[in-house]
């Protein structure tokens, strides 16, 4: 199986990156960009039955890939 | 008394504090590896600046998972004592022995510069060297020295005296301008809630003689010193077996 995993600021916590991205949208006439926040996307190859990769993922998202102080994260787990 | 300055892959600024430590101070130091399981019985573990694994991921994630780490996470939890400086910093908040963590820097550049701190706190083995609200001038370099912690975190950080170091102008006061990073409330540096485990964002190791223009920071060491020859209650590593 192949998994998408997304880690993206929390809501609230500085993101100066997003902010700059935003400003240079902004300077290219995209003005109508707004709360632009830079995240990660991480994809792995993973196997097992369905379950029991969520809780993998769900472990390895809450052991390494985002830090539960600043980011949230969210996986796709698909073929 | 027996210091430990680690080594990862990575790592920048460990020959400057063992510099710092054996020829500024006439201390006695052990290099520990990042694979090192033993901290060979020291008595303060050094967790020094750089770019331990590269920083991939997140500054300070990975080194958290080396065999060293593990070791030094028991050490810390035991009493013993433990200083993280700029990357070591942010491997102890990854480690979660300290609270927070240290995001890029609000202006996005990366910061090589003098900052005035203010000393917040007297009672910690860091810091009792130095007089209440004494401000230090200490170099900074990182790219990553923006603290942040939930509101919450930072209440119960003001309310047990936990920030430590915090950044202020000429005047001794914390402005949004004596601010290089961003960093919440002015945060240079905080203890752990039983003050064994120190994080600052300044190099005190780069400023320990007057030659690099300045030995602001030789208080955080001599403090250490003085603490554990003092018998201030503490850990030490343990030796293992046939050591």
């Amino acid at each position: 199986m192949r998994a998408k995993v997304y880690v993206t600021p929390k809501p609230g916590v500085l993101d100066p990156a997003g902010k700059a991205i935003e400003g240079a949208l902004h300077s290219l006439g995209f003005e109508e960009a707004r709360d632009v926040r830079l995240g990660k996307y991480i994809e792995m190859r993973i196997d097992g039955d369905v379950e029991r990769v969520n809780g993998r993922l769900e472990d390895m998202c809450r052991k390494l890939l985002a830090n539960g102080v600043i980011e949230d994260y969210r996986f796709e787990v698909g073929e | 008394m027996r210091w430990g300055v680690v080594t990862f892959p990575g790592s920048l600024d460990d020959s400057d504090a063992v510099y710092a430590l054996e020829q500024v101070l006439g201390e006695q130091v052990v290099r520990l590896w990042h694979n090192d399981r033993s901290l060979y019985g020291v008595d303060c573990v050094v967790l020094p600046g750089g770019f331990s694994y590269g920083d991939y991921l997140r500054a300070g994630a990975l080194a958290r998972f080396s065999p060293v780490m593990e070791s030094i996470v028991r050490f810390a939890r035991d009493g013993g004592l433990v200083i993280g400086i700029c990357n070591g910093f942010q491997i102890l908040c990854e480690s979660g022995l300290l609270p927070g963590a240290l995001i890029r820097n609000r202006g996005l550049s990366f910061l090589c510069t003098m900052v005035r701190t203010r000393v917040e706190d007297t009672d910690t083995p860091f810091t009792r060297n130095y007089r209440q609200a004494e401000v230090l001038h200490l170099p900074i370099k990182h790219g990553e020295g923006c603290y942040v912690a939930d509101p919450r975190t930072l209440e119960e950080l003001e309310d047990n005296r936990q920030v430590v170091l915090r950044y202020v102008d000429s005047a001794g006061r914390a402005t949004e301008e004596a601010n290089p990073n961003g960093a919440l409330r002015n945060i240079a540096g905080v203890v752990n809630a039983t003050r064994n485990v120190f994080g600052l964002m300044p190099h005190p190791e780069h400023a320990c003689e007057a030659l690099v223009g300045g030995a602001d920071g030789a208080g955080i060491f001599r403090s250490v010193r003085a603490a554990l020859s003092e018998g201030q209650p503490t850990r030490v590593a343990s030796v293992p077996p046939g050591l």
